[in-house]
C-alpha cells in the first residue's frame, strides 16, 4: 500500500478527511445563509430572483457546485465507515451503561444527527434546487429582464406549517450536529493550545447556535408574517 | 467513628456480576448478596468478602484483576453501575471505597467491553493489545555507554511537566472501555506526546507515531470521535489534548517521514 492511501485509510486519516471536508461544508452555510438573507428584502422578491439566477448560471458557483457534492459525499462516506468500523468494536456491549455521566449527548449521536441533516437535505434539495435546475420556470419580468420566479415558489412553500415544522427540525438537528462538529474539527486537525482553543470552542458554540437560528427564521417570518398574522 | 456519618453503618448489597467460564463460553449476569460490607472497604475488598462467601457455598469465586490495590499499578479494571472505575471520577476501582454507595443498592459489575480485550474469564479480559501497540514504538532507542551529565540536555519546565502528565498513564484501558467507539487513542496519544515531546524521544518520533497507530488499527480498535468520555473517566487524568497532539504528530509523520 502506498503512503498516501495508508495514510487515508487509517482511522486518524479518515478522521481528518471527515474534519477537513466538515469545514469546508461550514464554510457553504455561511455562504448559503448571506445570500439567502436577500428572501427578508421587502421588493418582493427582485432581489432574491436575481440572486439566485446568478447562483444558477455563474461559472464559478456551477463548478463550486461539483467541489460542493463532493464534499458531502466524502464526508458522509468517510464518516459511515468510521462509523461501522466503531460500532463493531463493542460486539457485547454493556447490560449497564451511563455514557451521561461523562460526555454530552451530540457528540454520541453525531451519525443519528447527520441522518436526520440528510433526510432534511434531500427534502429541501428535491423541493427548491430540482425545481430551481429542472422544474417548469415561471417568468416574470424585474427591471426589463425576465427571471424565474423562485421567489414565490419559496414563500408559498413556507406557508405550510409542515414543511416550517420539517425546517425547523433540520436545523435543531444541524445545530446540535455543528454544536460538536465545529470545535471537533479543529482538535482533529491537531490544533490545540491553550491559546486558541477556548476561542474555537467558544467560536463553535455561537456558529451552532447563530446559523441554524438565521435558517430557521426565513420560514418562520413567512409563515408568521402571512399565515400566522393575516 | 460511628455514628456521625450516615454511611457509616454496615451495608447489605446486591451484586448483578458478569460470569464466564473461560474465553470460549458464553457468559450471563448472576446475582448475589453480600452483608455488612463496610463503608471503610475497598470496592476490591468487598469482592473478596463475595468470593469468601461463595467459596463457603461451593461456588466458583469471580476471578478479576487487581494487584498493587493503591492506585498505581494499572490493573484493576471493572465496569461499575455503567462507569469505568465506578461513579468516582479520577481513581481506579481499587481506590473506590464503599462510601460511595448505600445500604440497598443494586451494583452492576461487568467486564471492560470491546473486541481488542476478549474476556478471560468472569471479570478479567486480556489487554495484550495495549502491550503490543507499545512493542511497536513506545520506547527509546539509547546506546549504552558513559553516563551522561544531568544538565547536559536542558528540558523546559512547562515541557517537562507536560511529558510527565502524558507519561502517568498506567495502561489501565478505562479510555477503551469508557468510549462509545472502543478507541484508544487516549493511552496511545498519551504514549506518543510523553516521548514526542522530550528530545530522548524526537529521533524517532516519526516512525514511532506511524507504527503505533498502525499497530491500534491492526488491533482493532475504533477510531475516536472527540467525545471526550475517555477523559473523564481516566483514573490519572491524562487529558484529551493528548489525542489533539497524536493527530498533529501523525499527520506531520505520514507526510514528512521517510517511509514510503
Amino acid at each position: 500500500m502506498s503512503w498516501f492511501s495508508k495514510t487515508f485509510s487509517s482511522s486518524i486519516g479518515r478522521k481528518l478527511l471527515v474534519a477537513v471536508t466538515g469545514l469546508f461544508l461550514c464554510s457553504f452555510l455561511v455562504v448559503h445563509l448571506v445570500g439567502n438573507l436577500q428572501l427578508f428584502k421587502d421588493d418582493g422578491g427582485a432581489s432574491f430572483n436575481i440572486y439566485s439566477h446568478f447562483m444558477a448560471t455563474n461559472p464559478l458557483i456551477r463548478t463550486m457546485e461539483i467541489v460542493l457534492l463532493l464534499g458531502f459525499l466524502f464526508h458522509i462516506y468517510e464518516a459511515l465507515v468510521l462509523t461501522r468500523r466503531n460500532k463493531s468494536v463493542r460486539p457485547v456491549q454493556y447490560a449497564y451503561n451511563r455514557p451521561q455521566d461523562n460526555s454530552n449527548w451530540s457528540s454520541r449521536n453525531m451519525g443519528l444527527l447527520g441522518t436526520v441533516i440528510l433526510v432534511f437535505l434531500i427534502i429541501h434539495l428535491y423541493n427548491f434546487f430540482w425545481r430551481a435546475r429542472f422544474g417548469e420556470p415561471n417568468m416574470i419580468p424585474i427591471e426589463g429582464t425576465e427571471y424565474d420566479d423562485l421567489y414565490s415558489v419559496v414563500v408559498q412553500s413556507f406557508h405550510l406549517w409542515w414543511y416550517v415544522l420539517i425546517y425547523v427540525l433540520g436545523q435543531i438537528a444541524l445545530g446540535y450536529h455543528l454544536y460538536h462538529g465545529f470545535s471537533s474539527a479543529f482538535h482533529t486537525l491537531g490544533l490545540n493550545h491553550k491559546k486558541y482553543t477556548p476561542g474555537i470552542q467558544k467560536f463553535g458554540a455561537f456558529f451552532s447556535i447563530v446559523v441554524p437560528a438565521g435558517f430557521a427564521s426565513m420560514p418562520l417570518y413567512f409563515f408568521i408574517k402571512d399565515v400566522v398574522l393575516s | 467513628m460511628a455514628g456521625n456519618n450516615p454511611n457509616s453503618k454496615p451495608m447489605n448489597l446486591t451484586l448483578k456480576v458478569w460470569r464466564q467460564k473461560n474465553f470460549q463460553s458464553a457468559g450471563k449476569m448472576e446475582t448475589y448478596q453480600v452483608k455488612d460490607i463496610s463503608p471503610e472497604m475497598s470496592f476490591l475488598e468487598m469482592m473478596d468478602v463475595l468470593n469468601e462467601d461463595l467459596l463457603r457455598q461451593g461456588i466458583d469465586p469471580v476471578a478479576f484483576d487487581h494487584d498493587c490495590r493503591e492506585g498505581i499499578c494499572g490493573m484493576c479494571s471493572l465496569y461499575i453501575n455503567g462507569r469505568a472505575h465506578g461513579p468516582e471520577r479520577g481513581t481506579t476501582t481499587c481506590q473506590l471505597h464503599m462510601r460511595k454507595f448505600s445500604d440497598g443498592d443494586t451494583i452492576t459489575i461487568e467486564p471492560w467491553r470491546a473486541g481488542p480485550f476478549p474476556v478471560l474469564k468472569d471479570l478479567c479480559v486480556d489487554r495484550s493489545a495495549m502491550d503490543r501497540i507499545q512493542q511497536a514504538g513506545g520506547y527509546i532507542s539509547v546506546n549504552t555507554g558513559g553516563v551522561p551529565d544531568a544538565n547536559e540536555i536542558p528540558i523546559p519546565k512547562a515541557i517537562a511537566d507536560k511529558a510527565f502528565d502524558a507519561a502517568t498513564c498506567i495502561q489501565c484501558g478505562a479510555c477503551v472501555a469508557a468510549c462509545k467507539n472502543g478507541s484508544a487513542m487516549l493511552f496511545v496519544s498519551a504514549k506518543v506526546s510523553q516521548l514526542a515531546l522530550l528530545p530522548q524521544g524526537k529521533v524517532e518520533r516519526k516512525t514511532r507515531v506511524e507504527n503505533m497507530v498502525a499497530q491500534m488499527d491492526k488491533e482493532g480498535f475504533g477510531a475516536c470521535t472527540n467525545i471526550g468520555s475517555c477523559a473523564a473517566e481516566c483514573p490519572v487524568g491524562i487529558s484529551l489534548e493528548n489525542i489533539a497532539m497524536l493527530n498533529r504528530e501523525y499527520i506531520n509523520a505520514s507526510f514528512t517521514s521517510e517511509n514510503v
